[in-house]
């Protein structure tokens, strides 16, 4: 199929950056879209241009390294995946496509497609660890009864790869969704516990440090994630961050 | 107060406070309908009682500033997270357009109250406070002033009109704002969909109430 490209070009962190129109042909449905990209690139290439830089790393939808907001949506039109598993079967021969870097202040832009998401991992270090003696002798897991319930909704939380189209969805570029995973998956295990008053206020005050907006529930966040984390960990964080703040 | 979840409390308590409210006057409004007698009782015992002039009432007003001070500001602050925005963003894939413009419908809703200020506080205040009248009383009218009061100002197309339009966007405002109240409690249990679907019922139940109450007196006056 035959596509035309809207493509975000920077130089870098403070170019100003424009939209660029490219062609690409002959591009297979098989595809990923991150194929696409590639073929796109070499064709930049071969005319001595500067290819397009994109984030991307396992190429399986584990990792969370691949961005792009794509016709308006982060990941691009699907539920449920990453841009790397994104099809070009889900576009049509003749079709126009946006690509556009993650947008948002805690998500500057170093050069074209690619974002800096290091505010994620200060967030994490502000609390999103459980603190455990790893000097050998640790204890074995099933000593310590979890409920199957708290379990799977524990395990489901972990899932979050830390991807940012939480924020990039959001219309208020909150990081809610991606925060309350990281506190749900330690809260609802008695390996969190210990830590859990620090963790909350540690990871949200880090949060709106990081110039994340205020999350007013429109709930695009969980329709765009590509693991599926649920708003029920938003209402949980919030139940920690006030039984938290009252504990002071 | 500078924690975005706690802004969310504020919001969210305010809020339900206000739907506490809008229901008692839903209520009381629609007594109307059915006995002028009624609704004049009620609205002077409101209009008269000390613990509702001087305790209800100023709580309701600071509810109200609170509320809309604290969605200004959250929209403020939102719009600044993201200062270059999307050539191409498609908002209506994955949330509702009535969650993703709270500022306007809200913005609406003030103008509405602004208006309803000038349409029957203002003229109790003045008749109350600087006149020092409580009587309730009205020249050429037997028993209370409220209801002839009322026939009187529905009279008016425009108004009726008026009331029409904010209260449409009041449901959307509520549609959103309801079970959002409850999220950002972090209500999330075995009544979670119970509260949707109660939020539903109110959120277009009331207001549709309101404009029936405007249509019914402007038909019938
Ligand atoms: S919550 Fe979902 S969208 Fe947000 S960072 Fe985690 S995986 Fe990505
Ligand atoms: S490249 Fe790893 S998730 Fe897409």
């Amino acid at each position: 199929m035959n596509l035309t490209l809207k493509i975000w070009r920077q130089k870098g962190p403070q170019d100003k950056g424009g939209i660029v129109d490219y062609k690409v042909s002959d591009i297979s449905e098989h595809m990923s879209f991150l194929e696409m990209m590639d073929v796109l690139n070499e064709q930049l290439v071969n005319k001595g241009e500067e290819p397009v830089a994109f984030d991307h790393d396992c190429r399986e939808g584990i990792c969370g390294m691949c961005s792009m907001y794509i016709n308006g949506e982060a990941h691009g039109p699907n539920r449920g995946i990453t841009t790397c598993q994104l099809h070009m079967r889900t576009f049509k021969n003749g079709d126009t496509i946006y690509i556009e870097p993650f947008r948002a202040n805690a998500f500057p832009v170093i050069k074209d497609l690619v974002v800096d998401r290091s505010s994620f991992d200060r967030i994490q270090q502000a609390g999103g660890y459980i603190s455990v003696n790893t000097s050998g002798n640790t204890q074995d897991a099933n000593s310590l009864p979890i409920s199957k319930e708290n379990a799977d909704l524990a395990m489901d939380a972990a899932a979050c790869i830390g991807c940012g189209a939480c924020v990039a969805t959001c219309k208020n570029a909150s990081a809610m969704l991606f925060v309350s995973a990281k506190v749900s998956q330690f809260s609802l295990l008695p390996q969190g516990q210990v830590e859990a008053t620090d963790r909350v206020m540690g990871m949200v005050k880090q949060m709106d440090e990081e110039g994340f907006g205020n999350c007013t529930n429109t709930g695009a966040c969980e329709v765009e994630c590509p693991k599926g984390i649920s708003l029920d960990n938003i209402a949980r964080m919030n139940r920690e961050y006030f039984s938290a703040s009252a504990k002071g | 107060m500078k924690s975005s979840i706690v802004k969310k409390y504020v919001m969210a308590l305010s809020g339900l406070f206000l739907m506490l409210f809008l229901f008692q006057h839903f209520c009381i409004n629609a007594t109307s309908l059915f006995s002028s007698d009624l609704f004049n009782n009620i609205s002077h015992f409101m209009g008269t009682n000390p613990l509702v002039q001087f305790a209800i009432q100023p709580i309701l007003i600071i509810g109200v500033v609170v509320h809309f001070i604290m969605g200004f500001v959250l929209e403020l602050d939102n719009k600044n997270a993201r200062k270059i925005g999307y050539a191409m963003n498609n908002g209506a894939a994955n949330s509702t357009w009535a969650s993703r413009n709270m500022i306007w419908s809200g913005l609406v809703i003030l103008a509405f109250i602004a208006l309803h200020f000038v349409d029957f506080w203002f003229p109790e205040i003045n008749t109350k406070f600087i006149q020092g009248d409580w009587s309730g009383a009205i020249e050429g009218v037997e028993g209370y002033r409220y209801f002839t009061e009322l026939q009187h100002k529905f009279a008016n197309p425009l108004r009726v009109g008026a009331y029409i339009v904010a209260f449409a966007l009041l449901i959307m405002h509520l549609l959103h704002g309801f079970s959002s109240a409850f999220q950002s409690l972090g209500a999330n249990n075995k009544y979670t969909r119970a509260i949707k679907g109660f939020g539903k019922v109110y959120a277009i139940g009331v207001p549709v109430g309101f404009i029936v109450i405007a249509l019914f007196h402007y038909f019938n006056h």
